[in-house]
């Protein structure tokens, strides 16, 4: 199977003989540089180029072309050879593109002698670089790999050969465009693509999932099957993930995990993400705790020596066991803080690559939103931190559908600068964390599959929940006990009709009038306008609706439904809950740490929910 | 290269070209028993258990068996119970994997430990084996057969400790009796 690779991305080779083939919408030249196990490139007899397109186990072609297959032989590389870099450059022709921007984003493939393809990697996000370093394929430990690197030059292929520690890097790239330009003039014209002509006017970036000048396929490459139009569901790559100098830590790259798609890739990084910060705080913690009971003791030891009263050998003994302390405490540190870094430069370039579902509300992406086609696996519940960890936040994603129902506690909590919020504030922030995460679902879902319900017995929360009222994306919440009832009514009878569909096996038979949505019910002012009997449902409802689609989100004060004794306990117990201010009540699974949990909220001022909730709704007009 | 192992031996985790080791793997490997014909699930199975103990400064903090599969700090982790044993070929059935950079500062010593959980004793398991393999390039750095052992039913086998900026194993090898490596923490202590 061939491996798409992203940026930074790395994968084995087992074949000497390779191919490299390049397809790009316009005629670039390749070319290709030998470095040694430093990466240095000694001259220009170590630079393959149109001028002289052939060294020992490297063959690239003479001109500038749309599409370049460069032969390559690792077995026939000399010895002192440890990386071959494959670049491309814009030939610098008059009518020619001046920056990759303003042409198709470059294909790349690494393919054996039987045409089958090992990698692919698409150098995407290119903007106003007219040179790029594609591909690198490099010895390690006697193995070859190849890492797609996708490094962009504005300056050209001067500044690239400059990079790679050429001397005389501006003579040999001067040297390369004049054997293009020669070669040229003795090619055929290539029919110019549109868009190339002087362009100086900005040009997104073309992807080729979205348009492709040349309709490329490689000829005797594996038929793609995907489909021209569809958008593909991967988020971009990071923006630069230069590979690291060797014994140090390598950049880290979002995507770095297992997973079938980038989202599940993405997910499973920032699932390892929280895991490793949790272990290592688990390491710092034990390791400061040992040193403080250690400290403690050998205190304790000179204090009952009587030896030590006298004299200075006691203060001696004390500040030996103090220094033994602080040795410790500073060793455990080091290695916390070097962890600490390269979980937070993971963090760094993870953030941005995330797709809606998970990014946070001041992400770009959301500022590009679009109805998606396919549900997501995750959403985004919050931010997770430790004391010792600040600022790195780690972001709460939890599996959809949600296993469980979710309770924002609106009760009291400390509030910032341990005053406690009034009872009104914490319930207005409880419900603006609440209607966050409706929209955060109901913009996440494909059109159609996602419906919420709001119960709001008296009215208390109509202000908050404005935002989803207004824009027309929720029906108006259900008021009174009568209101209460009704709507406990339906939704029970819901899930009823659809378990014994599921049990049955005919869930076409379900009767039309069923939403076969998944549905969010919003609860506020728990217990207020709950009789006895729609207690007992919203109980049902908590249990046995998850299962087939119903959810809950409760924002209530527990106190406020003490009158209920212990009958209520199951149900609080089995929510999983939520603070609208940051407060540590999570439990990480592995060592239990307690973590600060912030809610995923919008940047105040911010009018992205009303953006994304208008696109939601016209989107379900239409599908509608 | 293998070691074969003498009780007491110490060998430095320092490669020849002076680098240390970074990640160690101890495997433990043993025949399951054979079945007898009808009723073959009658059988008694033989289950070993491989557990590592850290030790700060001869307190034991941390310990990694088939109840707590990894360490909190992240740095020794089990690969998994097996309950019944292999095709006693010299595959590893259980291994516990060490990342010897990520173990934590205040952490000297870790104690390897295999016990009997079953209760046979090492005569009655046929080619039961344990040993240490850099995992960085699969290479053995010791072995010890168990098999034919005598009546004992745990060994203390090695330990690695902190020894400058680098580790150090020495095999203890020391034979034990014990269903799991709490009935084993006495004798350990003798060898801290």
């Amino acid at each position: 199977m061939t491996a798409e690779l992203v940026r930074g991305q790395n994968h084995p080779l087992s074949q000497d003989r390779l191919e490299i083939r390049i397809s790009a919408g316009v005629p670039v030249l390749a070319g290709a540089t030998l470095g040694d196990e430093h990466g240095t490139v000694h001259g220009a007899e170590w630079v393959a180029h149109p001028g002289a397109p052939t060294l020992p186990g490297i063959e690239v072609s003479g001109q500038a072309a749309a599409d370049h297959r460069l032969a390559v032989d690792l077995a026939a590389l000399p010895e002192a050879v440890h990386r071959l870099t494959v670049l491309l450059a814009l030939p610098t022709q008059p009518g020619g593109a001046l920056r990759f921007g303003a042409v198709a984003a470059p294909r790349t493939s690494v393919t054996g002698l039987d045409g089958a393809e090992i990698v692919r990697f698409t150098l995407t996000d290119l903007d106003a670089e007219s040179a790029v370093v594609a591909l690198e394929l490099y010895r390690r430990q006697g193995a070859w790999k190849v890492r797609a690197v996708g490094q962009g030059y504005a300056g050209g292929l001067a500044a690239l050969l400059t990079d790679q520690g050429l001397p005389r890097a501006e003579a040999l790239a001067a040297d390369v465009q004049e054997a293009v330009s020669r070669s040229l003039a003795r090619a055929i014209p290539v029919p110019q693509p549109q868009d190339t002509a002087g362009s100086s006017a900005p040009q997104p970036t073309q992807s080729y999932d979205t348009q492709d000048p040349q309709g490329a396929r490689t000829p005797s490459g594996p038929i793609d099957y995907t489909h021209p139009d569809r958008r593909a569901h991967t988020a971009p790559p990071p923006p630069s993930a230069s590979p690291a100098p060797e014994g140090r830590p390598p950049q880290p790259v979002a995507g770095d995990a297992v997973g079938w798609s980038m989202e599940e890739r993405l997910y499973n990084q920032v699932w390892g993400m929280f895991e490793d910060l949790a272990r290592t705080t688990a390491a710092y913690r034990s390791a400061v705790d040992f040193a403080g009971s250690r400290l403690e003791k050998e205190l304790d030891q000179v204090l009952a020596d009587p030896r030590s009263r006298l004299g200075t050998a006691g203060d001696a003994a004390r500040e030996t066991a103090h220094a033994r302390y602080s040795q410790l405490v500073d060793q455990a540190q080091a290695a916390f803080d070097r962890d600490l870094a390269q979980l937070t430069a993971e963090s760094e370039v993870v953030e941005p690559a995330l797709p809606p579902a998970y990014a946070r509300w001041d992400n770009p992406v959301w500022h590009g939103y679009r109805v998606p086609d396919e549900p997501p696996l995750a959403v985004r519940l919050g931010d997770l931190h430790l004391p010792e960890s600040v600022p790195l936040r780690i972001p709460l994603l939890v599996r959809l559908p949600l296993e469980r129902g979710l309770w924002i506690d609106s009760g009291p909590v400390a509030g910032p600068d341990d005053t406690f919020l009034d009872s009104d504030e914490a319930r207005r922030l409880a419900l603006d964390a609440a209607v966050a995460l409706a929209v955060r679902l109901l913009a996440v879902h494909p059109a159609g599959e996602f419906a919420v319900q709001v119960v709001d017995p008296a009215g208390a929360g109509a202000q908050a929940l404005l935002p989803l009222t207004r824009a027309g994306a929720v029906a108006p919440p259900a008021s009174g006990a009568a209101g209460v009832a009704d709507m406990l009514e339906r939704l029970t009878r819901r899930v009823d009709l659809t378990q014994m569909a599921v049990r049955g096996g005919a869930a076409e038979s379900l009767p039309p009038d069923v939403d076969t949505a998944q549905q969010l019910l919003i609860v506020n002012d728990f217990p207020h306008g709950f009789d006895d009997r729609a207690v007992t449902r919203l109980r049902y409802l908590a249990d046995e609706g998850p299962a087939v689609g119903v959810h809950l989100l409760m924002v209530a004060d527990r106190a406020d439904a003490e009158a209920y004794g212990p009958l209520l306990d199951p149900l609080w117990r089995s929510l999983m809950r939520l603070t609208p201010v940051p407060d540590d009540h999570l439990a990480d699974p592995w060592v239990g740490h307690a973590w600060t949990y912030e809610p995923s909220l919008v940047p105040p001022g911010s009018g992205i929910l009303q953006q994304v909730l208008t696109e939601v709704t016209t989107a379900r007009t239409k599908h509608r | 290269m293998t070691v074969n192992l003498t009780k007491g031996q110490a060998i430095s985790l320092e490669k020849k070209d002076g680098a240390t080791l970074t990640a160690v793997r101890m495997g433990l490997g043993w025949q399951a028993a054979k079945r007898r014909g009808l009723f073959g699930s009658r059988t008694r199975e033989i289950d070993l258990d491989a557990s590592a103990v850290l030790f700060a400064e001869k307190q034991p903090v941390d310990v990694v068996f088939f109840r707590h599969l990894v360490s909190d700090d992240g740095s020794v982790r089990h690969t998994g119970d097996n309950l019944v044993g292999g095709a006693g070929q010299g595959g590893d059935d259980e291994a516990i994997l060490v990342d010897l950079q990520r173990v934590p500062v205040h952490i000297d010593q870790i104690v390897f430990t295999v016990n009997s959980f079953t209760g046979q004793t090492f005569q009655e398991v046929e080619n039961a084996f344990c040993r240490l393999v850099d995992e960085t390039n699969g290479q053995e750095l010791a072995r010890y057969t168990l098999a034919g052992g005598g009546e004992y039913t745990a060994q203390i086998m090695a330990k690695v400790h902190r020894a400058g900026s680098g580790w150090t194993m020495t095999a203890l090898g020391e034979p034990a009796r014990g269903r799991t490596f709490q009935d084993l923490m006495p004798t350990i202590q003798s060898y801290l």
